[in-house]
Formats: structure tokens, C-alpha cells, sequence
């Protein structure tokens, strides 16, 4: 589904992905790792394609094709769904109302009518009973006021409504007490299925206890230094992120 | 392809005014400049009686001892008062009974701006006078109305059929040397509507008026008289578009609106006058005076929704004379590249337990320039006058300015008055944060400035909210930074 190749990116002047490769097929989960500052937002932004970051070398393909060109909006429309770690505010924008443009927006890029109302109604109920949302915050302006918890599970809403093929989460788990990490992991693992995938970014070991991957890749200074399965964070988290650099470096 | 700053600006730039498009049509226009003689003349053209020419002459005496003002925070060319020709109307006369007898040019102008007289009748509850350049063209719902002892009509019609009505009120709340635009409006007023609501009468349905300028070169000179006796209840809507010109077009109107005892008017504007290309060239000139007054128990509630024209300046005001009256003013400001708006409301107390809500947003992208000015003031005689005001700005870009002038004079230590400012930005997050869902750049801004004006659209009625929201998203594509 996502391949990445020798994968260069700076912002500004400065190299902050230097090399990195990857592979994520359908049906798995991939969580990346690392220390901060060794790129990991960096990666999300660049797959989602955000402008101030420049791929200098290295490509993405998506699906096959060469996502370079390639607007967010249109990345989106294809199927890319990045979770945020610091979700923006946008007053007087309430949350129904932004996927509703959000679902709509996409159907329309497909050549697709909007959905109907009652269907779209009917699916918001549905989501957002999922993820143990409250109807009052469904009204509320977006993100505007809401807790750190609050607007992770409304990251989560809206991957839930959107259903794309592939969900890039990114350091979800910050700012969530266990409760709300439990309900958000849940959510992410209904929506699981053999012709989607997720790629989880953390810091921490603590959500791929409720989010399992497949495979985990340790990302030190713009490049992945490390892969292996599940049991690769468990030794991570023991051994600290120390472990990892002082192996590079040997 | 992926947006830049640099990109959006270019395509901002090239954004053609959506409605510029100009209608050839035979007219019957004054030779330019501004006497006597033209007073008279157009005085005799609308074939009035000797008071209305007797108090246009007296108002161009006025304006003659008068200087423009310089107090707004707008800069441009003075207009050249003798270069403007002040009465042009279409030419082929006769009043239509029917849409068959119209000018079929005429329609097809209206068709453009999706005002298709057609479509109108059958939408439910409006009732719509048109005023093409400056003769009335067609009335509609005209008989509904007046089974309930509605007059709704063009006031130069008023003026024959109603002078008690218009000798009563005209220039009873704005004077005709209350400023200099309105003394030259008072003398030279070409067309515009009246309207009457009994005792008691709640009209049944939204009053509209869609003003157009269609002649180069001919200043449009609008006055509205809007009469709501006591107890009665009117909402009148005014929406304009106009075709793009070179020359600046200038534009003064007049509205005046009378609630007496218990009557409440709402008062909604959208307004989408050629606001100059994008070097600033060209664009109307609206120098508009709007006041009302409020009588015992009244209210006035004015909401506009302003992206047009390349000058405003503009402050539909109240003034609340009876006790326990309310004034509100509702206002989206937006403005685009050379664009400069200088807009706001008095709000004037005077009656005991008097009110007033202002809500004021203004929008700058481009090189543009959006001034909030507003007046709360509280008369010593005001007991327990309250006022909130609430004046939000939003910038798109580094070119462009906000700025907020408001004024306060209270005399009464019973007053109670609160005032609100924010300034934001709409930022590359919050744009990147709704592509990645899915939603395009223009898309994207026109969501953000919904969402920042929603409090004021909320307030217009239903079928104009949803052209506002259009209009915002014409006003604005393409621009942030």
C-alpha cells in the first residue's frame, strides 16, 4: 500500500529525514519509534503532504503511484488519513459540520453525490457511540476548548467517519489518561481490517499494548535504524532510547 | 498541485469579479454636473409635486455650503461632483403589469444574478421591487400585501400616492444636512423604496429589494423610507450587485427607518458592489447614511453582510428615543485586495432601559484595509441603558490591516458597558489541518470565515443567509497567507 524509498526531506535548510525506507501493506499495523527530534512527525507531515517540507530525494508511492505532486487534499481523497498531534482549532466550525464538509469533499472528488443526510446522521450516531462521544460535543466548535483527551478522540471520530486505507496516528496517546487511550485504541482496532493499515508513531511502548503492531521500526536521526515485531518496543522501552543510538553508532 | 502563499496570491489576483457584466440598454441620461437646474429637473422628470422640489433645492443648498468628510480611515480620489451625471433611467417607460412586458434584455440581466423574477414570485414569501439604475421596474406581491394595508412601493410612487406618509418622515431621522452624502442624496435622489406597516400588522412575508448600478458614469442616489407603526413587525432585505466598470462609481444612499411604539424592524443588507480589479482600479464608491429610530418599546435590528465596493463607508446607526427600545447591529466587513472599508454603528441612548447589541466582524485579505467605528453614547437622561460590544477581526495574509475605532460617551452613571476585541489569522495549520482532510484550500478558508462570521449569518434571514455564505466564498478565494 505505502512504500517508501530512500526518502530525503528538510525544512528549511535543514535535513531532517535522511534515507528512509519503508514498507506498510494492507492489514498491518507499523509502529515507528524513536527518540525526539529524530523525524518522526516529520515523516507523517511528508507523507501527508505538507509544504513546508521539502522531499529533496526519494519518492512515495501510494497504492503504486508517486505521491510527489500530489496535494494533501488530494492525498486525503486517495486515502491518507493522518491523526494529528496537535489538532488546530477552528472557531465557530463545529465538529459535525467539519466532517460532514470533510465526507462530502471527498465522495465529490470521487464523483460521488454528497451523502445523504439521514445516512450521514445515522453514521455520526454510530461513530461517535463507538468512541463513548457525548451528542453536546458533536456541536461544539472544533477543537476549540477542548481538552487534550478531547481532541484525540475527536482525531479518532473523524478517522472513524472517513474510514481511509491508511491511518498515520501521530503520538495519539499524548495527553490521554489510560481511560481515553483505551476507548481511542479500541476505536482504532474496530476499525482495523484486512484491506486497511495504520501506522502508529509514539514515543512510548504504553499504546502498542492496546494497539498491537506488526512490526516495529526504531527511527534515530532521520533514518530507521532498527525493525523487528512487537517484542522490539518492550526492549525498547526497558533499555531506553540510548540502547538504539549507541548500536549505531557502533 | 499543492498551494504556496505566493500561489494563492497569484490566483487571488486573477479572481475576476463574478458579476461584471453590463447590460446595453437604451437610457435616458442627464448631461453631467449638478445646479439648480438639475434639481429642478429631475424633480419635474419624476413629475413631483412643488414641496418635494422646494426640499430638494433646500437640501442642495445645504450640500453646496458643505465639504466632504476626512475623518475615515479610507484613502482615495475625490469624486468631481460636476463629472457625474445625477438621472438615468431605462428608457422604455411604461410600468409592467406582467414579466412578458419586460425589457427581455432586462431579464436576462437579472437571470445572470439569479434573480429570475420567475423563480421569485414562486419562492415562498418575498416579494421583490427591483430597482434597475434608478426607476422602479416591476412589483410583485404587490396585492397580498396591501389586503393587509401594506404600502410597499417605489418612492418616487410614495411621493405622489402617500405624501402625507413621505412629507411626515423623510428626512425625519436623517436630516438633510446631516452630512455631506446625505444632503447631496437629499437633493438628487433618483429612485429607491418606501414602505408602510399599519398598527399592528405583522407583514407576512420578507420585503427585498435588489438594487443594481447599471450606468457608466451615473452616480445612484437610493433612498429608503421604511415607516413600522406602532406594534407592527417587518423584516426588509436589500441585496446588490453591479457590473464592473472603469471609471468609480459613486454611490450615497439614504435609509431612513421609523419603528413607533412596540414595532420592530429587521433590517438585513448583502452587499456586492464591483469592488475594483485587483490594482484597485475602478469599483463604486458607497458613501451610504443609515439610521433608524427607535420609539417606546421599539427595536431595530440592522445586519449586514458588506464584501463589495472598492470604498464603504457606512454605520447604520439607531438612535433609541423611547424607553426600553433595542438596537442591534449584526455586520461581516470583508475586504480584498486594494479594498477599504470604513464601517460600524452608532448606537445612540436616550430612553430609559434602552439596549443595544453590537457584533461586528471584519475580514481583510489582500492589500485591503477594514476599519471597525462605532459610537456607543448614553445620554444623561438614559437610566440603566446597557450595551455590549463585540468587535472580532480576522487577517488573511501581511498586506492587509484591521483596525477598531470605538467610541464611548457615557453620561449616566446607571450605564452599563462592555466592549470586545479579538484579532486572529487564518494560518497554513489550520488550512493543512482541513486538506489533509480532504477539503481544498478555497474550500478550507471559506469554512474558517463561515465559522468566524456564523454569529452575524445566524442572524440573516434564511434565504439570504445562504447567498451571504456564497458571496464570502466569491469575496475570498484563493486568499491566505
Amino acid at each position: 500500500m505505502l512504500k517508501i524509498n530512500n526518502l530525503h526531506a528538510r525544512v528549511e535548510e535543514k535535513e531532517i529525514l535522511k534515507g528512509i525506507n519503508l514498507e506498510v501493506n494492507a492489514g498491518e499495523v507499523h509502529a515507528i519509534m524513536g527518540p525526539n527530534g529524530s523525524g518522526k512527525s516529520t515523516l507523517a507531515s511528508v507523507i501527508a503532504g505538507k509544504e513546508e517540507f521539502e522531499v529533496t530525494r526519494g519518492k512515495i508511492l501510494f497504492e503504486g503511484e508517486d505521491l510527489d505532486d500530489t496535494a494533501p487534499e488530494e492525498r486525503a481523497h486517495k486515502g491518507i488519513f493522518l491523526s494529528f498531534q496537535y489538532p488546530v482549532e477552528i472557531p465557530g466550525v463545529s465538529v459535525t459540520n467539519f466532517i460532514k464538509t470533510a465526507i462530502n469533499e471527498s465522495r465529490k472528488a470521487r464523483g460521488m453525490e454528497d451523502m445523504p443526510a439521514n445516512q450521514m446522521l445515522k453514521k455520526i450516531r454510530e461513530k461517535s457511540e463507538m468512541l463513548d462521544i457525548d451528542r453536546k460535543f458533536l456541536s461544539r466548535s472544533l477543537n476549540e476548548g477542548f481538552s487534550g483527551g478531547e481532541k484525540k478522540r475527536n482525531e479518532i471520530f473523524q478517522l472513524a467517519m472517513l474510514e481511509p486505507k491508511l491511518a498515520i496516528l501521530d503520538e495519539t496517546d499524548s495527553g490521554l489518561d489510560i481511560d481515553a487511550l483505551r476507548i481511542v485504541a479500541n476505536g482504532v482496532n474496530k476499525l482495523r481490517n484486512k484491506d486497511n493499515a495504520v501506522v502508529v508513531i509514539t514515543h512510548y511502548q504504553r499504546l502498542l499494548e492496546y494497539i498491537v503492531p506488526d512490526f516495529v521500526h526504531v527511527l534515530h536521526d532521520g533514518k530507521i535504524v532498527k525493525s523487528g515485531g512487537k517484542e522490539l518496543a518492550l526492549e525498547l522501552e526497558e533499555k531506553g532510547y540510548d540502547w538504539v543510538k549507541q548500536e549505531t553508532v557502533a | 498541485m499543492a498551494y504556496t502563499e505566493e500561489e494563492l496570491k497569484k490566483e487571488l489576483e486573477t479572481k475576476e469579479y463574478e458579476y461584471g457584466f453590463y447590460t446595453d440598454i437604451e437610457s435616458d441620461t442627464f448631461p453631467k454636473g449638478l445646479s439648480e437646474e438639475i434639481v429642478i429637473a429631475i424633480s419635474k422628470k419624476k413629475e413631483e409635486p412643488e414641496w418635494m422640489t422646494q426640499w430638494r433645492l433646500e437640501s442642495f443648498r445645504y450640500w453646496k455650503e458643505m465639504v466632504e468628510p476626512e475623518w475615515a480611515n479610507i484613502k482615495y480620489k475625490k469624486p468631481d461632483f460636476q463629472d457625474i451625471s445625477y438621472y438615468s433611467a431605462p428608457n422604455k417607460k411604461p410600468k409592467y403589469n406582467s414579466l412578458d412586458e419586460v425589457d427581455p434584455e432586462l431579464l436576462e440581466t437579472f437571470k445572470k444574478l439569479g434573480i429570475s423574477l420567475d423563480e421569485q414570485k414562486k419562492l415562498a414569501g418575498v416579494a421583490v421591487d427591483i430597482v434597475m439604475d434608478s426607476v422602479s421596474v416591476t412589483t410583485t406581491f404587490k396585492k397580498t400585501l396591501a389586503e393587509k394595508g401594506i404600502i410597499f412601493c417605489s418612492i418616487s410612487e410614495a411621493i405622489k400616492e402617500h405624501p402625507e406618509l413621505v412629507k411626515k418622515y423623510i428626512g425625519s431621522v436623517v436630516p438633510q444636512k446631516d452630512n455631506f452624502y446625505a444632503a447631496l442624496n437629499s437633493a438628487v435622489f433618483s429612485d429607491g423604496s418606501f414602505c408602510y406597516i399599519p398598527k399592528g400588522v405583522r407583514c407576512p412575508m420578507e420585503l427585498s429589494t435588489y438594487f443594481r448600478i447599471n450606468q457608466a458614469g451615473t452616480g445612484q442616489f437610493e433612498r429608503t423610507l421604511v415607516i413600522a407603526d406602532k406594534g407592527s413587525y417587518v423584516s426588509y432585505l436589500e441585496g446588490c450587485t453591479a457590473p464592473s466598470r472603469d471609471e468609480n462609481q459613486l454611490h450615497a444612499a439614504v435609509v431612513e427607518l421609523i419603528a413607533l411604539d412596540d414595532a420592530e424592524i429587521k433590517y438585513s443588507t448583502v452587499q456586492n458592489w464591483f469592488p475594483g480589479d485587483k490594482e484597485g482600479k475602478g469599483g463604486v464608491y458607497n458613501f451610504v447614511t443609515k439610521r433608524g429610530i427607535c420609539e417606546k418599546n421599539a427595536k431595530i435590528s440592522w445586519t449586514q453582510v458588506e464584501t463589495g465596493s472598492a470604498i464603504t463607508w457606512k454605520y447604520p446607526s439607531c438612535i433609541l428615543k423611547g424607553d426600553n427600545s433595542i438596537g442591534e447591529f449584526y455586520s461581516i466587513a470583508v475586504t480584498n485586495n486594494h479594498q477599504q472599508a470604513d464601517t460600524g454603528t452608532k448606537m445612540v441612548h436616550l430612553g430609559k432601559n434602552t439596549r443595544s447589541t453590537i457584533i461586528s466582524k471584519g475580514i481583510s485579505a489582500g492589500k485591503s484595509q477594514n476599519s471597525y467605528r462605532g459610537l456607543v453614547q448614553v445620554n444623561s437622561r438614559a437610566e440603566n441603558a446597557r450595551n455590549f460590544s463585540q468587535c472580532d477581526s480576522l487577517l488573511m495574509g501581511n498586506e492587509c490591516g484591521a483596525h477598531t475605532f470605538p467610541y464611548i460617551e457615557a453620561k449616566n452613571k446607571t450605564a452599563q458597558i462592555e466592549h470586545e476585541a479579538t484579532t486572529s489569522k487564518i494560518g497554513e495549520d489550520q488550512i493543512f489541518y482541513c486538506n489533509q482532510r480532504g477539503i481544498d484550500t478555497e474550500k478550507a478558508i471559506a469554512l474558517i470565515v463561515n465559522g468566524f462570521s456564523r454569529e452575524v449569518l445566524n442572524k440573516l434571514p434564511m434565504e439570504f443567509a445562504v447567498e451571504a455564505q456564497k458571496l464570502l466564498e466569491i469575496s475570498l478565494e484563493g486568499s491566505v497567507g
